[in-house]
């Protein structure tokens, strides 16, 4: 187990399956969809051992692989995984199998590259998450862009060229000013070292100037505000997400908005803690306009995807804001709603692609009544926009719970914003499900829609199964984030503890520092 | 004997001398075999391009100076001589089929591109004005004539006009700079300049001395403002030359910038109370904005495929003008790194368009591109990583040039500089990928379907291996051009700089 280089298996599993389609000739459609199937499948399969053997009790990085890459700058070929990317990377791998199942009718054409690209951007998307040398992190992250470009370029609809560019020139803006903060800190600790190194475990153990840490912060910042994305820096994600093909949709809502949070999580905050508390008034800020004004654009949307497009740019605002409330509670919560908005919203995009596929339209006023064609699928959305809007019982209410209690101990003004988006989330979600499910069959083109077919159908069970899971009995996530909060919490803000302890006046230190997850949480769920 | 060569020196110049005699042998075989048979034409320059990078292998290790003082046998001079043959040696594959579709007589192209090379190695190894001179003059004179190749086309025969003239003009005002240069300090040694001018750094008319060589060696990387001849000039040449003027000329010149700036103006580097009232490196800095701005911008205008290419070429000059302007031993060993890769991608991306130029079509148009993915995919495929390594998306080489380039500009100081940079080529990818649209997502073909000949794929295929290699393992040119630029007398201009 532990000479078995389990990250590089899951990283390269589905770059193989890309090389092998690579060599089958394009007239083999269905060889090909079964191909890349498979290799998805696999690429979960072998990811599912990261579940079983991290050690939660270790605070170290886990199934370390490290090998000498560029020795004369010091970069090196070094994975490593946390509970946090733990998570993520699973959330990725089955993602990305229950993305390629989805596309097996509705994609036509171009059938081999359509999969090769899918596959290319999976390995990349996985990559950015197990690298633990910052500029093999940053070469798996631009790497996503150039097939995420295709796939919404090519098989996207109507104004695809213009979304696809958009998305690209966005995201690309954002990630080289990245490269320089990143570069920056580069510098900064071979000055004090005498080392050339990208070992971000390094960083995390540097403490910079705190001029040069604002500096840094900033460039992160553009590259991954631009990603999660936050307000004002949104306007690519509704284009991008109403012109991909459902599969590309699901990919960017449920794992490539991740990569922002995660870089905030793994970065910004522990290499940069003094800039990130100095810069928590306008996180918040940002954060609380995202919520309200996302949501706020949602409900106006006559397009059922651009809705959800927006919806995403409001939840994801959530979860900035319980990340930046700097308290376990905050950032255990605002991880597991990147689960949870990973789950809900890849099913949201799914089943737009559904009727899609059936009518080939998104307009909402096209639909309505489709509960009694489709009662299957009128049940599964029904479940899914319940765990969108946090009901209690399924997974959206501990992760917007986790993050209101977060984010109430660190400033109630900003609590009270974050519930009344939370209220507006449930008006435009069920004014959505109301107009396109409920009343009569108006429109005679939705009168004999067939319901879900069994692959459809198995497309959604995971995400279900996820949903009640983490909605019923969420310890075990709970407890793999422990780690990684706790080390993130003592890196960012290191009195908190000792506030803590003085405000309660009755928790000693020691107990806080054992239940670092927040207690009043973990000891409420385990 | 009072002046010329020693016998030693023979064995240090040898790569030279072998690259001479072997471009007279060409002569003669082009005289022997017949018109049809001009594949050997092209074998023999392989030949003696191949030839020429044995006969370096003895001198690899050397770091020596020969000709008394005229040149300089060190790693600089190799690494930069190793990119000229390359060059070469592609530009040479990618020729075989265009000369045929063009009907133009291969013997003397191959004899200019031979002559234009070894111009550049004496562009590379020169230390002493003279010798840097005519170096320069030996290269320039070939381009002149391979811009205007192909006689029946109008375009290639203004290009050649325009070249030559601007060329001449520019050739005039670089060599004011150097007769001024020798005026004060005595000499035309770049060692002996370096210690003449000491104290003198002051002196107005150093300053235009300095002004004067560095607008004349921008008319030759192309900088703007003396970047106007450059998309005329590429646009109309003989696509292989382009690529080869594009690549092999602007290297050469920037080892002579290197040469001259560095070895015998350092003191000129910085503007200061001690030094001049304006420095190179704040010339150049003002340059390397205007370049990549300009370059990026105006490329992002075009419809014809090599003007675009020219215009993204003068961009790739301000970026390299970045590590110039870093000035330490980084800064030059990114800027070398960065030829050497611009030099693997830039070739690749012309070589997939010279496989365009057909009986029935130019090809040099962006619509030409047109669904080039259904009808040769793995050309096209070759083109997307050109075209995303330009603009400097790993895991391409591309993405690690710019990366030490930037590195280069931040560790040195130079934060806008890095920050304009880097939104420079967000820019550029604009343009660049509007190629790989062309050929992806449209499918309206035009003309016959290219052919690819086994030379050209030879190419394509080099090119794209290394494009990717260096990409992912760049471990080894990294150490190659770090020990180059350190044989620069680097080491003693950043002792002048802190």
């Amino acid at each position: 187990m532990t000479n078995l280089p389990l990250l590089s298996i899951i990283l390269f599993t589905p770059l193989a399956g890309a090389i092998l389609l690579l060599f089958v000739s394009g007239k083999h459609e269905n060889g090909i969809r079964w191909i890349a199937n498979i290799v998805t499948l696999a690429g979960f399969l072998v990811s599912l051992p990261l579940w079983f053997w991290y050690d939660v009790q270790s605070p170290e990085f886990q199934f370390v692989e490290r090998h000498v890459w560029i020795p004369s700058i010091g970069a090196q070929y070094f994975l490593g995984v946390d509970g946090f990317s733990v998570l993520l990377i699973l959330l990725t791998t089955l993602m990305g199998f229950i993305a390629v199942l989805s596309s097996w009718t509705a994609i036509t054409e171009r059938v081999k590259e359509y999969y090769i690209f899918l596959l290319v951007l999976q390995t990349g998307m996985i990559g950015a998450f197990v690298s633990l040398d910052f500029l093999l992190f940053f070469l798996f992250w631009e790497v996503m862009l150039v097939p995420m470009y295709f796939l919404i370029g090519i098989w996207g609809s109507d104004r695809r060229l213009y979304s696809a560019i958009k998305f690209f020139l966005y995201t690309l803006v954002g990630s080289v000013v990245m490269l320089l903060g990143i570069l920056a800190l580069y510098f900064y600790q071979y000055s004090v070292t005498n080392v050339y190194t990208f070992d971000v475990t390094e960083f995390q153990r540097l403490s910079l100037p705190f001029g040069l840490q604002r500096w840094v912060f900033l460039a992160f910042f553009l590259g991954f505000a631009i990603k999660v994305p936050m307000f004002p820096f949104h306007t690519w994600l509704p284009d991008a997400h109403t012109d991909a093909p459902t599969a590309g949709s699901v990919i960017l809502a449920a794992v490539l908005l991740k990569m922002g949070t995660y870089g905030f999580i793994r970065f910004s905050l522990p290499i940069l803690p003094e800039a990130t508390r100095f810069f928590v008034p306008m996180m918040a800020f940002l954060s609380i306009v995202g919520i309200v004004y996302g949501a706020l654009v949602a409900m106006a949307q006559s397009d059922w995807k651009r809705l959800v497009a927006y919806s995403s740019v409001s939840h994801m605002a959530m979860v900035m804001l319980g990340m930046f409330a700097l308290n376990p509670v905050g950032i255990t919560g605002s991880i597991v709603q990147q689960l949870n908005h990973g789950i809900s919203t890849g099913a949201l995009f799914l089943l737009v692609g559904v009727v899609y596929e059936r009518r080939h339209t998104r307009l909402i006023g096209e639909y309505g009544g489709l509960s009694k064609v489709m009662p299957v699928y009128a049940a599964i959305f029904l479940v899914m926009t319940m765990s969108s809007i946090g009901l209690p019982a399924l997974n959206g209410f501990i992760g917007e719970l986790l993050i209101l209690q977060g984010v109430f101990v660190a400033s109630r003004l900003w609590a009270a914003f974050a519930a009344s988006g939370i209220v507006l989330g449930a008006a435009y979600m069920l004014w959505l499900y109301q107009r396109t499910m409920f009343g009569k069959i108006e429109n005679p083109k939705n009168e004999h829609l067939p319901d879900l077919t069994l692959r459809e159908f198995a497309t959604f069970v995971p995400l279900l199964v996820l949903a009640v899971w983490i909605g019923l009995y969420p310890a075990p996530f709970l407890r793999r984030l422990d780690s990684t909060v706790s080390r993130v919490v003592a890196r960012v803000n290191p009195l908190y503890d000792q506030e803590r302890a003085a405000d309660a006046g009755v928790r000693p230190p020691a107990d806080q520092r054992a239940g670092a997850a927040g207690p009043a949480v973990a000891g409420g769920t385990r | 004997m009072p002046a010329g060569l020693s016998a030693g020196d023979f064995f240090y110049i040898l790569p030279e001398i072998v690259l001479a005699a072997g471009a007279l042998v060409l002569l003669v075989v082009d005289v022997l075999v017949s018109r049809a048979r001009q594949d050997v034409l092209a074998a023999v320059t392989l030949i003696v391009l191949g030839a020429t990078a044995v006969a370096l292998l003895p001198v690899a290790d050397a770091h020596v100076s020969i000709a008394r003082g005229l040149v300089a046998v060190d790693r600089f001079a190799l690494f930069f001589k190793v990119l000229f043959l390359v060059a070469a040696a592609l530009t040479v594959l990618m020729s075989v089929r265009y000369l045929r579709v063009e009907g133009a007589s291969a013997g003397e192209y191959y004899f200019l591109i031979l002559c234009a090379t070894l111009g550049m190695m004496f562009m590379a190894g020169g230390t002493d004005l003279i010798t840097l001179f005519i170096g320069l003059e030996t290269m320039a004179v070939s381009f002149y004539i391979l811009a205007g190749f192909i006689k029946p086309n109008r375009r290639s025969n203004e290009a050649a006009i325009k070249y030559f003239l601007l060329g001449a003009f520019s050739l005039g005002i670089l060599l004011y700079g150097m007769s001024l240069l020798y005026g004060l300090s005595g000499s035309t040694n770049l060692a002996t300049i370096a210690t003449a001018l000491a104290g003198q750094e002051r002196d107005p008319r150093l300053v235009l001395a300095v002004v004067l060589v560095v607008a004349g060696l921008g008319f030759k990387i192309a900088a703007v403002p003396f970047h106007m001849w450059a998309p005329d000039v590429y646009e109309g040449a003989p696509t292989p030359v382009t690529a080869f003027l594009s690549v092999g000329s602007k290297a050469a010149s920037f080892a002579m910038a290197l040469r001259i700036l560095v070895e015998s103006l350092p003191a000129m580097r910085l503007q200061g109370a001690e030094g001049p009232v304006i420095g190179w490196s704040l010339m150049l800095y003002v340059l390397a904005i205007l370049t990549m701005s300009w370059g990026n911008l105006a490329a992002v205008t075009q419809s014809n495929l090599k003007r675009m290419l020219a215009y993204s070429s003068i961009a790739h000059a301000g970026y390299v003008l970045i590590g110039v302007i870093a000035g330490s031993t980084r800064g030059v060993a990114a800027a070398l790194i960065y030829l050497m890769i611009y030099a693997f991608m830039q070739l690749g991306a012309f070589s997939v368009i010279v496989m365009l130029r057909r009986e029935d079509s130019v090809g040099d148009e962006l619509k030409d591109l047109n669904g080039l993915y259904f009808r040769r995919p793995f050309a096209a495929l070759a083109m997307l990583f050109f075209m995303l390594s330009l603009g400097g998306i790993p895991p391409t080489a591309g993405f690690m040039g710019k990366f030490w380039l930037f590195g280069a500009a931040i560790e040195s100081g130079y934060v806008w500089l890095a920050v304009i940079g880097v939104l420079n080529s967000a820019i550029s990818l604009y343009y660049y990928v509007r190629v790989v649209v062309f050929m992806w997502l449209k499918n309206e073909p035009s003309g016959s379907d290219p052919v690819v000949n086994p030379a050209m794929a030879t190419a394509v295929a080099i090119a794209l291996a290394a494009t990717l290699l260096l990409g992912v393992y760049p471990g080894p040119l990294f150490e190659f051009a770090e020990a180059s630029a350190r044989t620069l007398g680097v080491a003693e201009l950043v002792q002048v700089v802190r």
